[in-house]
């Protein structure tokens, strides 16, 4: 499921910001848990710049290693399987960044975060971004862009959403948006322009009613 | 114990190290619902106490072990069991770590268990040596930590039966456990592997030589027994990767197989040379009473069957590590340790390291397993505001 984080960070510039973004909603000296975090670098990041007590869980055992020999407080597990294990409100935080897409089960994920973490922050490449949309109409093929760059064959994205989808399934769920910010595809922050047409990716800060 | 008896000899020395006599005052209350007083307890020192007494690390041996983890053995003349992980410049490096290892209650290097002689007979104990836990283990040892004055233990190490005593501490003292490292091991012992253990007793008991464990008496020791034990015990530390690798089915200095019951295949010498050097150096009613110890450890058994309840509310950072190969303590066991930590909240790293070699990987050259420790260490220490490696040294040699 890691594929995807593991794919942007060949584009450092991409990880850094979705990263940044993600780590500007974080208060410092907080207790956060994130899931999927690849080879620890956000969690790196907000111990030394937040001072935040941050654990990982990783699929990818070379990645668990690589973050255990940085000092970081990670295991082997998935968001599907392992998420279950964590009692009721035991983090701050609980951040999945772009992975939710592909969790066999999203909805069930997301609650699962919003159990063991009083705020989850949830990042993921939005499906109606203009150039996916664009890709699909003109060429008749499945869409392959920076943030989605397999092709539909080897992808690990299993259940790709857009943001209005999202934002129906909080208002659903009675999950509250507490922040959603929206980058385009070379990472910057839209300003008044249509998230769910500009927006490439989005960052979502969350909490339960 | 007679030492007019030739086979005791070597078990006689217990080499470097020092032998100190705990429970005096205040006995050691076992499992078994005995008092054990005074006991003694045979440990090896390495390295320096700092001033704060901050950077003491405690080594637990495995079922066969013993307290001389990283000098030359005084009986096989072998290096340390540890040496791969602890000295100078390692992981546990001795430059920076104040390192005991202590010979488990109920083993036969030193400290008391079944051949010493019982003060009521004057005669060995024998079977008479009360049955003891992994749990007396660590309580014998916390004492013997009360009288090195080491309120806190940076780290808690070890692997296998070790590791057990890793989990045990950090239930039973947490406050006194900054860093606890449980390696290939599990919160209690399968159904399985008492299997293999009972076997290893039976092979024993089934030698005549053991005279019901009185076998000093009659100037003896039951070798057949105990290195038939060791042999089927020896199996279940390597993997079938392993032995195919290093034997496959190659044959023992012979050109063709000779349709007989001599030794006859490699795999089948490589054994048996392990069974009568295991001989050498192990008392058989230690090896009953620590197979025993392992078998009654069941970690969750001691808080009502909920493991997690065992970690609740502990500050303790964990780095649990498994070995894809281990079939005597697999991953899935490992990884129960690790999902009741989580339930508990608690600080837990887990690795599993990717390896043909066994459950025995955790004493060889594991360059991946080095690699994690040592970060996990490292961080730890910087957490615990111990002064960072010596740049001299640069890490593992």
């Amino acid at each position: 499921m890691n594929q995807t984080r593991a794919l942007v960070t060949s584009n450092y510039l991409d990880i850094r910001r979705d990263l940044l973004l993600i780590a500007e909603m974080v208060t410092p000296q907080s207790r956060l848990l994130d899931v999927g975090c690849g080879d620890g670098s956000l969690l790196e990041y907000l111990a030394r710049e937040k001072q935040v007590d941050g654990r990982g869980i990783e699929i990818r055992q070379s990645g668990v290693n690589a973050c255990v020999a940085r000092g970081l407080s990670v295991i082997q597990g998935d968001a599907d399987s392992d998420l279950p294990d964590y009692p009721d409100a035991a983090f701050d935080y609980v951040v999945l960044s772009l992975t939710l897409q592909a969790t066999r089960n999203p909805r069930k994920v997301l609650h699962e975060m919003l159990r063991i973490g009083r705020r989850a922050i949830v990042s993921f490449p939005n499906f109606a971004y203009w150039r996916v949309r664009l890709q699909l109409l003109l060429d008749g093929r499945m869409p392959m862009t920076a943030a989605l760059d397999d092709p539909w064959y080897e992808t690990q994205n299993i259940h790709l959403c857009t943001i209005r989808d999202f934002d129906e399934l909080c208002a659903r769920d009675g999950i509250v948006v507490e922040q959603r910010i929206a980058v385009n595809g070379q990472g910057k922050r839209l300003g008044g322009a249509p998230a769910n047409w500009f927006g490439a990716q989005a960052v979502y800060l969350l909490h339960r009613r | 114990m007679s030492a007019a008896l030739p086979p005791l000899h070597s078990l006689d020395p217990i080499g470097p190290g020092h032998r100190v006599t705990l429970g005096e005052t205040l006995p050691l209350k076992l499992d078994c619902g005995l008092d054990l007083g005074p006991y003694q307890i045979a440990y090896t020192t390495y390295g320096k106490l700092n001033a704060e007494k901050s950077n003491a690390v405690l080594v637990c041996h495995a079922l066969t072990g013993d307290q001389h983890v990283a000098n030359v053995n005084p009986i096989t003349g072998k290096p340390g069991w540890w040496t791969t992980m602890i000295g100078p410049g390692k992981v546990i490096d001795t430059d920076r770590f104040f390192v005991i290892c202590s010979n488990v209650l109920g083993g036969c290097l030193g400290s008391s268990g079944p051949k010493d002689n019982d003060p009521a007979t004057g005669k060995p104990y024998g079977l008479r040596f009360p049955v003891i836990t992994i749990r007396d283990m660590v309580n014998a040892q916390a004492m013997l930590l009360d009288h090195l004055g080491i309120q806190q233990l940076f780290c808690v190490i070890g692997g296998s039966m070790g590791g057990m005593q890793v989990l045990q501490w950090a239930a039973s003292y947490p406050e006194r456990v900054f860093a606890a490292i449980p390696i290939a091991c599990a919160a209690k012992h399968s159904a399985q592997n008492i299997a293999f253990h009972e076997v290893g007793r039976q092979a024993i008991y089934a030698d005549p030589q053991w005279h019901k464990g009185d076998y000093f008496e009659q100037n003896t020791i039951p070798r057949a027994g105990l290195a038939v034990a060791r042999m089927a015990a020896h199996i279940t530390y390597l993997s079938e990767a392993a032995l195919h690798r290093k034997f496959g089915r190659n044959l023992q200095n012979r050109e063709r197989i000779t349709y007989g019951f001599e030794t006859e295949f490699q795999v089948e010498s490589y054994l048996l040379h392990q069974g009568s050097s295991f001989v050498e150096r192990f008392d058989a009613n230690s090896y009953l009473y620590i197979t025993r110890a392992m078998d009654y450890f069941d970690l969750a058994g001691q808080a009502g069957g909920v493991l997690a309840n065992v970690f609740q509310g502990t500050k303790t950072k964990f780095c649990v590590v498994s070995f894809t190969s281990d079939w005597l303590f697999p991953t899935s066991e490992n990884k129960e340790i690790v999902r009741a930590l989580n339930a508990a909240a608690a600080n837990v790293s887990f690795v599993e390291i990717e390896t043909d070699k066994g459950h025995d990987a955790f004493l060889l050259d594991e360059p991946v397993m080095f690699a994690t420790l040592q970060g996990f260490i490292d961080g730890c220490a910087e957490q615990r505001g111990l002064t960072g490696r010596s740049a001299a040294k640069g890490g593992r040699a």
